[in-house]
C-alpha cells in the first residue's frame, strides 16, 4: 500500500491515508465535496438561458458552453447538463438509451442524477417528470406536465449537405434550405422514396430545419403539437434547440413523395405481442444444445411499455391519460403518418 | 416609291495604331433607290463598294450624311437612329451577306439557311424543306446538307450564304460579291435562283464583281471611284461597257 | 418595357477616396487609385436591356468586365463598395439596395449566372440532375414528378445525356459540366441570363457545341443574355450589341458588327486588330 501525505484538515475533509480509504470515505459522504446536480449553479444558469432562448426560437441551435462532465465526449454529456440543469429535489427522473432503462449508459446517467441530485428515479414513462433519452421518444403520450431530453451528436441538419459550419449558419438565418430539398430528391432518385432513416430534417415552426437526433422516423410525428417540451442537447457540439408544447413540427417531404413511417409487415413483439409499437430484431441463441442456430425475433423497443403490455395486452398509450384517443405519432387514433403494418 | 434614300454619305476611318491617319472610304454619295429595283454597285478594288454596302446595314457608322430607309413606320435614318432601331430594321427588313461567311461552328447547312426562317415563325419542317430547295438550286450537292460549313469550299459556303440571306424573302437585300468564288455556271444558277425566288417587291442592292451577272439582271448600275460617286445609270446605258479591275 | 437600366455603376476595393474615379481610366492606364490604392473595378457604367437582348462585354484581365457582370447578376462582393443605380423592371426603387430576400428570390428565379468556374456554379457532389433541381427547390416546387421531368427537359434542351442525369456532376466532363450550368441558369425560365467566359475550360471544339446550343437557346426562350469574355468570337457569335471595357470603364459601345469592324476608339482597334 502506498504511503500518502495526510491532511492537516480532518473537517468533512477527505480520509488520505490509504486509497481505498479514501474512495471509502468518498462513497460515504455522497453528495459532499459537490454541488447539488453535480453542476455550479452558474452553469446551471447558463443552461437554463440557453434552453429558454431555445424554447424562445423554435429549431434554432443556441451554443452554450459546454463544461467536462465525468462521463466522455458522445455519451450524452449535453443531454445530462441539460437535465442537471432542470432537476429539483421533488422531480421524479426516467433515462432510457433506445427504448431501455436498464443499458449501462442509462443507468449510470440515473445513478449521477440520484447521487448528485437526489432524485427518484422510475422506469414507468407516466411517472416521471423529465425523462432523458438516446435516440428514442418513449411509446406512452407524454403530457404537458413532463419534459424531454434527447441526447443529440450532430446538432445540424445541413450537415449531411455541407461540412461547412459558417455557411450553414448563413442558410439557417436566411431560410435557405435548397440543398436539403436536393440531398432529398437525389433519396428519391436513388429508391424512388424518401429513404432517410434517422435524423430526418424536419421543419419546426415552419421556420428553421432541425435534425431530431437519431431518433428513428417512427418517433418524428410525435413532435408535432405535443403536450410536452422538449429540449434536445449536445454536448459535445455545445448547442441546445427545443420545441417548444405545441408547436408545428413537419418532416420534409414532396408533394407526391410522402413522408413515411417504418413499417413492420406482419411482424409482433415476440414478449407482449404489440403488432403498434416501434420493433427491433433480437437475435438470440435457440437453447443450449445447438450453440450454432440464432432465431430472430422481434421486440418492443420501449422495454418498460413492453413490460404493462405483458401484464395487459390491450393497454392504450394514452391510458393514463383522461381524454382518449389522443394523436400521438404511429398507430394511435387519428394518425395519418402513413406506413401500417399489414 | 423611293425605299432608301442616300444623301451626302461620307465615310472616314480614324486609324489610331497608324498615328491617327485619316482614311477617306466614301466621299459625299447621294443616290435613291427605288423600291423592287435591282441596283448593282461596280467599281475598282479599293473604291468603296464594300463600304458603301457595309454603311447602309450599318456595319459602318457613317461619319456624316443620312442613309434613310422607308418604313412602315415611317422613315429612318440608319445614319442617326439608335442601335435598337437598326436592330428591329435589320430583323424585319433587311438581308445582308458578307464576302465571308460568319462561320456558326457547328450548326449544319440546311439549319444555317433555315434559321432565318423559324427566327419569322416558320415550322422548323418547313423551313428546312425550304432551304433544302435553295441549297438544291444552287447545286450544293445533298450529301453536305447535313455537314458543317465550315469544311465547305469557299464556293459551297458563299452559296450557303446566299440562300441564308435570301430564304426570309426580306424587303431589302444588300449583297457583297455573292458569287466571286462561283465557276459560271453555278454563278448563272445562283442568279437565276436569285430572280424566280425573290419577288418583285424585293429590292436587291449588289456589289458584283462581274459583267455578265450585272447586265443579267440589274436595273440600275451605280459606279463607285475612289470613294465617290461617279454616275448612275439604268442598265441599257451601261451595258457593254467593260469592267476594269 | 425596358427590362433592366443601369446608371453609374460603381465596384470599388478599398477605401475610396476623392481621387479614386479621377486617377483610373483607360486614359489614367490604371484600375489602382495613385492616391488610396483602391481597386476601382468598374465605374461611370450606363448600360440598359431589352427583353430578349444579348450584349457582350469584352475586355482584358482587368478591365472590370467580371464585375460588371457579376454585379448585374446581383452577386455580393463582400469585400467591394457598390454604387450606382440599377432598375429592373416589376421591382421597385434600386436593385443595388434591396434586402435579402429578395435578391435571394430574384437570383433564383429571373436572373441566372453562369459562373466563370465551374465549381462556383455547381455542388459537384450532387448529380447534375440535382444541380439542375436545386433552383425549382429553392423555389418552392414540391412535386418530384414535375421537378425531375422539368429536369429532363433541360437536358434535352441542352443537350446532355438523359441517361447521365443521375450521375454525379464530378463525372461529367467539361463540357457536359457547362452545359449542366446553363441547364440550371434556365430551368426557372429567367428573365436574364449572365454568361461569365462561358468557354473558359473548355475544349475548342465543345466550345463551339455549346455556344450553338446556347445561341438555340437563347432565341427559342428569347431570354435576355449578357455575356462577358475575352474571346472576340464568343461575342461576335452570341451578341447583338457589345460594350468594350478598359481599366474599370467602358470606352466604347455599339452593335456588334460595328465595333467590329469599324471600331472608333483607340484601344478597341488594338483589340480587333490583336485577334490572330
Amino acid at each position: 500500500m502506498t504511503e500518502l501525505p495526510t491532511s492537516s484538515d480532518d473537517t468533512g475533509s477527505v480520509a488520505t491515508d490509504s486509497v481505498d480509504a479514501a474512495l471509502q470515505s468518498l462513497d460515504d459522504e455522497g453528495m459532499v465535496g459537490y454541488n447539488y446536480a453535480y453542476l455550479d449553479e452558474h452553469t446551471k444558469r447558463e443552461v437554463r438561458r440557453s434552453m429558454l432562448k431555445a424554447v424562445a426560437i423554435p429549431g434554432h441551435q443556441v451554443p452554450y458552453a459546454s463544461r467536462p462532465m465525468p462521463l466522455a465526449r458522445g455519451w450524452g454529456t449535453g443531454g445530462i447538463q441539460a437535465s442537471l440543469s432542470m432537476l429539483g429535489p421533488t422531480d421524479t427522473f426516467k433515462v432510457i438509451d433506445q427504448g431501455a432503462d436498464e443499458s449501462v449508459n442509462a443507468t449510470n446517467i440515473r445513478r449521477l442524477a440520484e447521487t448528485t441530485a437526489d432524485v427518484a428515479t422510475t422506469t414507468d414513462t407516466t411517472e416521471a417528470d423529465l425523462i432523458q433519452s438516446r435516440h428514442r421518444i418513449p411509446e406512452e403520450v407524454l403530457t404537458g406536465e413532463q419534459r424531454l431530453v434527447l441526447q443529440v451528436p450532430i446538432p445540424d441538419a445541413l450537415r449531411t449537405v455541407d461540412a461547412s459550419d459558417a455557411a450553414n449558419r448563413r442558410r439557417h438565418g436566411h431560410r435557405n434550405y435548397g440543398k436539403m430539398w436536393v440531398h432529398l430528391y437525389e433519396n428519391v432518385v436513388e429508391y424512388g422514396e424518401i429513404q432517410i432513416a434517422s435524423r430526418y430534417p424536419t421543419m419546426v415552426a415552419d421556420r428553421y430545419l432541425m435534425d431530431p437526433s437519431p431518433i428513428p422516423r417512427w418517433d418524428v410525428p410525435k413532435l408535432d403539437d405535443a403536450d410536452h417540451l422538449t429540449i434536445l442537447a449536445a454536448g459535445r457540439e455545445a448547442r441546445i434547440y427545443a420545441v417548444p408544447p405545441h408547436t408545428a413540427v413537419e418532416p420534409l417531404a414532396f408533394e407526391d413523395r410522402a413522408f413515411t413511417v417504418e413499417r413492420f409487415p406482419e411482424k409482433s413483439c415476440h414478449a407482449c405481442g404489440s403488432t403498434d409499437t416501434y420493433l427491433v430484431e433480437v437475435s438470440e441463441e435457440l437453447g443450449t444444445d445447438d450453440a450454432a442456430s440464432f432465431e430472430t425475433r422481434y421486440a418492443c423497443n420501449d422495454s418498460s411499455f413492453c413490460e404493462k403490455r405483458r401484464e395487459d395486452p390491450d393497454l392504450q398509450k394514452d391510458h393514463h391519460l383522461e381524454r382518449d384517443e389522443v394523436q400521438w405519432g404511429p398507430m394511435t387514433a387519428d394518425a395519418d403518418a402513413g406506413g401500417e403494418s399489414s | 416609291m423611293i425605299i432608301l434614300s442616300v444623301d451626302g454619305l461620307t465615310k472616314t476611318f480614324d486609324v489610331h495604331v497608324l498615328g491617327d491617319t485619316r482614311v477617306v472610304g466614301l466621299k459625299d454619295v447621294s443616290f435613291d433607290v427605288t423600291d423592287g429595283e435591282f441596283l448593282a454597285i461596280v467599281g475598282e478594288s479599293g473604291s468603296g463598294k464594300s463600304s458603301l454596302l457595309k454603311c447602309l446595314y450599318r456595319t459602318y457608322e457613317p461619319t456624316s450624311g443620312s442613309v434613310v430607309y422607308t418604313t412602315p413606320d415611317g422613315p429612318v435614318d440608319v445614319a442617326s437612329c439608335s442601335d435598337r432601331a437598326v436592330m428591329s430594321l435589320r430583323r424585319d427588313a433587311l438581308g445582308y451577306t458578307s464576302q465571308f461567311l460568319d462561320e456558326i461552328p457547328r450548326v449544319p447547312a440546311v439549319d444555317v439557311v433555315a434559321r432565318p426562317l423559324v427566327e419569322k415563325g416558320v415550322g422548323r419542317a418547313d423551313a428546312r424543306e425550304t432551304a433544302r430547295t435553295l441549297l438544291s438550286a444552287l447545286s450544293v450537292p445533298a450529301e453536305l446538307w447535313e455537314a458543317y460549313p465550315a469544311t465547305f469550299s469557299g464556293g459551297e459556303r458563299q452559296r450557303v450564304n446566299l440562300a441564308q440571306a435570301i430564304a426570309p424573302k426580306p424587303d431589302l437585300l444588300l449583297l457583297d460579291e455573292p458569287t466571286s468564288a462561283l465557276d459560271p455556271n453555278t454563278r448563272r444558277a445562283a442568279i437565276d435562283l436569285l430572280s424566280s425566288y425573290l419577288t418583285s417587291d424585293t429590292t436587291v442592292i449588289g456589289v458584283f464583281h462581274d459583267t455578265d451577272v450585272v447586265e443579267a439582271v440589274a436595273d440600275r448600275v451605280l459606279v463607285l471611284d475612289d470613294g465617290r460617286l461617279q454616275h448612275i445609270v439604268p442598265i441599257e446605258a451601261y451595258e457593254g461597257r467593260v469592267m476594269s479591275e | 418595357m425596358t427590362l433592366l437600366e443601369a446608371t453609374d455603376l460603381e465596384v470599388v476595393y478599398g477605401s475610396r477616396c476623392h481621387e479614386c474615379l479621377s486617377s483610373t481610366g483607360s486614359r489614367a492606364g490604371t484600375n489602382q487609385c495613385v492616391n488610396c490604392g483602391s481597386v476601382v473595378a468598374c465605374a461611370r457604367a450606363d448600360l440598359s436591356l431589352e427583353p430578349g437582348d444579348v450584349l457582350g462585354i469584352v475586355g482584358e484581365s482587368g478591365s472590370g468586365k467580371s464585375s460588371l457582370a457579376e454585379l448585374l447578376a446581383l452577386e455580393q462582393a463582400s469585400e467591394a463598395t457598390v454604387r450606382g443605380d440599377l432598375q429592373y423592371a416589376g421591382y421597385d426603387g434600386n436593385l443595388l439596395e434591396i434586402d435579402y430576400q429578395t435578391r435571394h428570390d430574384l437570383r433564383t428565379s429571373e436572373i441566372s449566372l453562369v459562373h466563370q468556374h465551374i465549381r462556383d456554379g455547381l455542388n459537384l457532389e450532387f448529380t447534375g440532375g440535382g444541380n439542375v433541381a436545386e433552383k425549382l427547390l429553392s423555389a418552392g416546387h414540391r412535386s418530384y414528378a414535375d421537378v425531375r421531368e422539368r429536369v429532363s427537359d433541360l437536358f434535352e434542351e441542352t443537350e446532355i445525356p438523359v441517361d447521365r442525369i443521375d450521375d454525379r456532376t464530378n463525372t461529367y466532363s467539361g463540357g457536359m459540366q457547362r452545359r449542366v450550368q446553363i441547364a440550371r441558369a434556365l430551368v426557372t425560365n429567367p428573365d436574364l441570363i449572365v454568361l461569365d467566359e462561358p468557354t473558359t475550360g473548355l475544349d475548342v471544339s465543345v466550345q463551339a457545341r455549346v455556344l450553338d446550343m446556347f445561341r438555340r437557346v437563347q432565341r427559342e426562350e428569347n431570354v435576355a443574355t449578357i455575356v462577358v469574355s475575352h474571346d472576340l468570337s464568343v461575342v461576335r457569335l452570341l451578341a447583338d450589341r457589345t460594350l468594350v471595357m478598359r481599366h474599370g470603364r467602358i470606352v466604347e459601345s455599339g452593335l456588334t458588327d460595328r465595333v467590329m469592324e469599324d471600331p472608333h476608339h483607340e484601344y478597341t482597334q488594338t483589340l480587333i486588330n490583336s485577334v490572330i
